[in-house]
């Protein structure tokens, strides 16, 4: 490479991943660098990896933590399938990431730790700089940690703790690679490490070595720019799944005048929603970490009883010990909802791993007859609206509501469109306050059981008003009036009932949203919750290759849309890819009797637009 | 503090139209009566009245009460109830388990709800024995206990439900039974004053599946020799005329003794709202069963901060420091950006 500043090439999109010791701060780095580009204009999505162990055997491959994002200059909806750039902070780091990239890109490796012991711990028997077998990639040798030691001698940090800033050397190599500006993340150094000037300092340090780097050593011979994205005007902020969900139960209980209250057991991936419900006092909520799952559900029901918007935040196993307190809140006809965060089981399973097995749990995982709602938010932005859907039908219907998210959207990030306050749903929980028949006497009694004549639901009556005492609980109840009842008749009719109360909010729930623009598409793709980015993008990958192919993606799983049946049973074939076995297939064949076929993987990441485009095109070729 | 007028009631405007349905006999209705009656001299309102309840033979308590009321599932009373004493603190909130739905399938709610000193009062009908399942060994069952399902005795030790109240950090304690309607109604009556969790072991007779099991220590002519109230301030004197009473001996042991072989002066005076849990927990070990000269009364009772208005300050702070909350606020709390 012949002196010279180096080139300027104009990219369309990239992915970069970030890929080190679960001790490297990988999870910051690609973090801070998503935040740049955000602010940058790009469109994005991000995907961080990490292992289940906090800091697992330093340097082996079970304590690789990753990050990868996807930046573009247009609409984007997945986290890329193959990265495009990996940074590689030891040996480990490269082993788990070079098989998803394809030949041809950059691998950045940080060599001071490609040394014989590193090496060994991540099972290379030689290094893979040097045996030749990474021939095909583009890739840089850089003295990351030895760089970031020298920058950081006048500090006055010890060479230990100076090592430790390494990791904001790669992100200042990177942004110098990306174009990204620097002052923007020099502010949040600053803010972020504010009380250790220290620290402050050798990160500031480290971080413009980076960057200087890029710029003066020659190794670069061409820098990236991926200018802004064309998105709707409005104002932006970068949301993870678990922080979009926790601000729509905020804005849930805002909007229908209820106090929020949490009752949640800590658990993966679910747990940022409580953190970050607790940091929210000021909106009147109240967060309870509970001594066990069935507590945490258990004082939501409670809470709800009490004229609350009872939550409860879990992932499988957490689910699996809330089921009989989902019977009661089913007998109780309370207004509950359930967050299921779901990751790969069963029992432990994989526990930082995404996956959507649990659907027919959520559907079906209980004892008796005991049907209730379920909702599935498919993007992390899009967690915010399922929140509030969630307690929509929650509230308005008074029932528990299942409201499935996944370890991908929860940690996931994409931009959002901050709403206008007043744009957003509201709905009243209308309290009974006051008799609601006439007892055989001609006095004025509650019925506590007695239904609404459109919604079907009962009243929620908490505790307070006076002269509506009366008493509820697990026991068959007489119809309308709720006290027990063991009759056999009585309790075909109340099983009957909660069937259809049930199934009637399908006249209160959006008609089923298809996208097929041709409108003759033979092949319908039909997806729900997380793989909405990938299905989207196989799709688009379809249609941009002449092809056709239509979408449907279910936000509510039950009931579902009145109209689905009909709308799927126009195609000649329909492909449900699912990060299960096949869940939602099932339901479809029983429900409507289509011969929908399955898309299975249980690989604990998500499906790659690659894999859905092949399966269209292998579903359409078996079309003709 | 402005109050509004309690209206005047009688037992009957606590009691619902329900039909009551426990084995004729079962000290279950004794417990109900001192209740039913008590209630008006509470000074609370119906309205603002609520049993929450797990399942078992005690757990259809609430459907007889003319109050809100909830029948929940076995052992998760208190958790419930926790939610809605956290967000309800105008609400006096009663839970009403059995021993076995209190101390073995709802054992880890129980003590969580002790330690943290929520609001409940929380009365545990100790009979013994499972009632509703008709009649296996209970974690109350002395050892050795011959059940339906224990034919060659029970091998498991048996649970001191005073003892594990005061380990799980309870700031109230007690003990009753069901054949002394005023003790009863005393005892309740402290543990609603209490700020914070109250919890109170009720001695019941099951005269179905382990009948008499308490008659030795509560039976009439038992009573005066067997039972040993505490009271707090005062010696701990028991006997038809006082000639018993408990002593510490240097070790920290207790003992019993007759009063006039140690002098009145050695006799212990119970102090309820010591800090130390020390001298209540060795109170609850003085009787090793039912045979035994057995306390009752109030065991400890201490001030500690009640866990909702805790809950309920770290609200009020935020609300006051912050202001209240915002959304258009909320959603620009991490860096935002705008596109034209």
């Amino acid at each position: 490479m012949e002196g010279g500043p180096p080139v300027t090439e104009k990219l369309d999109r990239v992915v970069v991943r970030f890929a080190g010791d679960s001790g490297d701060g990988m999870q910051l780095t690609g973090d801070r660098f998503t935040t740049a580009s955000a602010l940058l204009g790009n469109d994005l999505a991000t995907f961080p990896d990490y292992p289940a162990e906090i800091r697992a055997p330093a340097g082996t491959l079970g304590g690789v933590s990753a990050f990868q994002v996807h930046i573009s200059d247009h609409d984007i909806s997945t986290h890329g399938d193959s990265p495009n750039v990996l940074v590689a902070m030891n040996p480990a780091g490269l082993k788990a990431s070079i098989d998803m990239m394809e030949h041809g890109t950059v691998v950045i490796v940080n060599i001071d730790s490609f040394d014989e012991r590193s090496l060994a711990k991540a099972g290379y028997a030689q290094s893979p700089l040097t045996d030749g077998s990474l021939h095909d990639y583009d890739v840089y040798e850089v003295p990351m940690t030895s760089l970031t030691q020298e920058v950081c001698k006048e500090v006055g940090v010890k060479p230990r703790d100076a090592e430790r800033s390494k990791n904001f050397f790669a992100l200042g190599l990177v942004s110098w690679l990306f174009t990204r500006p620097i002052e923007g993340t020099l502010a949040w150094i600053d803010e972020k490490f504010k009380k250790n000037e220290l620290v402050a300092e050798a990160n500031r340090r480290a971080f413009r070595a980076g960057f200087d780097f890029g710029e003066t050593a020659e190794l670069f011979h061409v820098r990236y720019e991926v200018t802004p994205a064309p998105f709707k005007g409005g104002e932006y902020v970068n949301i993870t799944g678990n922080t979009a969900l926790a601000w729509g139960l905020i804005a849930a209980a805002e909007r229908s005048g209820l106090s929020l209250f949490l009752g949640s057991y800590p658990i993966t991936p679910a747990s940022d929603i409580l953190h970050e419900l607790s940091k929210r006092k000021e909106f009147g909520v109240r967060t309870f970490q509970a001594e066990d799952e069935i507590a945490g559900i258990g004082s939501a029901l409670g809470a709800a009883y009490g004229g609350a918007l009872g939550v409860t935040t879990t992932s499988g196993p957490g689910l699996d010990l809330k089921a009989e307190m989902i019977g009661l809140a089913i007998s109780l006809e309370l207004p509950l909802i359930i967050v299921d965060v779901q990751r790969a089981g069963p029992s432990t399973g994989l526990p930082t791993k995404t996956e959507q097995s649990d659907l027919l749990q959520a559907l079906y995982g209980r004892h008796g007859e005991s049907p209730l709602p379920v909702v599935a938010a498919s993007t992390p932005a899009q967690c915010f609206d399922a929140a509030i859907e969630a307690a929509r039908i929650a509230v308005t219907y008074r029932t528990p509501v299942i409201l499935l998210s996944d370890a991908y959207l929860a940690n996931g990030s994409e931009p959002w469109l901050i709403p206008d306050v007043d744009d957003l749903p509201s709905f009243s929980p209308d309290f009974a306050d006051g008799p609601n028949a006439v007892d055989p006497e001609g006095s004025p009694t509650f019925l506590p059981y007695l239904r609404d004549p459109i919604t079907m639901a009962r009243p929620w009556a908490p505790p307070g008003a006076i002269g509506l005492e009366h008493r509820i609980g697990g026991l068959e109840k007489a119809v309308d009036a709720g006290s027990v009842s063991y009759d056999g008749a009585n309790h075909e009719a109340m099983s009957m009932v909660r069937k259809e109360r049930i199934a009637h909010i399908a006249t209160d729930i959006p008609a089923t949203a298809l996208d097929d623009p041709s409108g003759s598409a033979k092949v319908c793709v039909v997806g729900w919750g997380s793989t909405y980015g990938a299905l989207n993008a196989g799709v688009e990958r379809v249609r941009a290759a002449g092809g056709e192919a239509a979408h449907v993606h279910l936000m509510h799983l039950n009931p579902l849309p009145a109209d689905l049946g009909e709308v799927l049973s126009a195609y000649d074939t329909v492909l449900v890819p699912e990060l299960n076995l096949g869940q939602l297939v099932t339901v479809l064949r029983a429900t409507y009797l289509i011969d929908a076929i399955p898309l299975s993987k249980v690989r604990g990441v998500p499906f790659k637009a690659a894999e859905i485009e092949a399966a269209i095109l292998s579903a359409i070729g078996e079309t003709r | 503090m402005t109050s509004v007028e309690v209206p005047l009631t009688t037992r009957k405007d606590w009691s619902s139209d329900q039909e009551v349905r426990w084995c004729p006999g079962c000290g279950d209705y004794n417990i109900l009566a001192a209740i039913q009656m008590m209630m008006p001299d509470l000074g609370v309102r119906r309205e603002k009245t609520v049993f929450v309840s797990g399942i078992g033979c005690a757990s259809r308590f609430p459907y007889y009460m003319n109050t809100y009321g909830v029948h929940s599932i076995h052992g998760r009373a208190p958790s419930i109830a926790t939610g809605l004493a956290a967000t309800r603190p105008d609400l006096d909130v009663w839970v009403i388990c059995g021993d076995g739905d209190a101390l073995s399938i709802g054992g880890n709610h129980f003590i969580h709800a002790l330690r943290r000193n929520i609001r409940l009062n929380i009365l545990v009908f100790n009979n013994q024995i499972y009632g509703l399942t008709k009649g296996q060994y209970s974690p109350t069952s002395e050892t050795g206990k011959v059940t339906k399902s224990t034919p060659f005795g029970s091998i498991d030790q048996p649970f001191n439900p005073i003892s594990l109240a005061i380990g799980a950090e309870a700031s109230f304690v007690a003990r009753t039974h069901d054949m002394d309607r005023a003790h009863m109604q005393a005892t309740f009556t402290q543990a609603h004053a209490h700020d914070g969790a109250a919890f109170v072991e009720v001695y019941q007779n099951c005269n179905v599946f382990n009948d008499g099991a308490f008659e030795s220590i509560t039976g009439k002519a038992n009573r005066s020799s067997m039972l040993i109230p505490l009271v707090h301030g005062e010696p701990i004197r028991f006997g038809e005329d006082g000639e018993r009473g408990v002593i510490q001996r240097t070790d920290g042991h207790l003992e019993i003794v007759e009063v006039s072989d140690v002098g009145e002066d050695a006799i212990l005076r119970h102090n309820a709202h010591a800090e130390d849990p020390g001298l209540a927990f060795a109170l609850s070990r003085l009787s090793r069963g039912v045979h035994d000269p057995t306390p009752i009364g109030v065991f400890r009772s201490v001030d500690r901060q009640e866990y909702g208005a805790q809950m309920t300050h770290q609200v009020d702070e935020a609300t006051a420091a912050r202001g209240k909350g915002d959304l258009a606020q909320l959603f620009r709390s991490a860096t935002s950006w705008t596109v034209d």
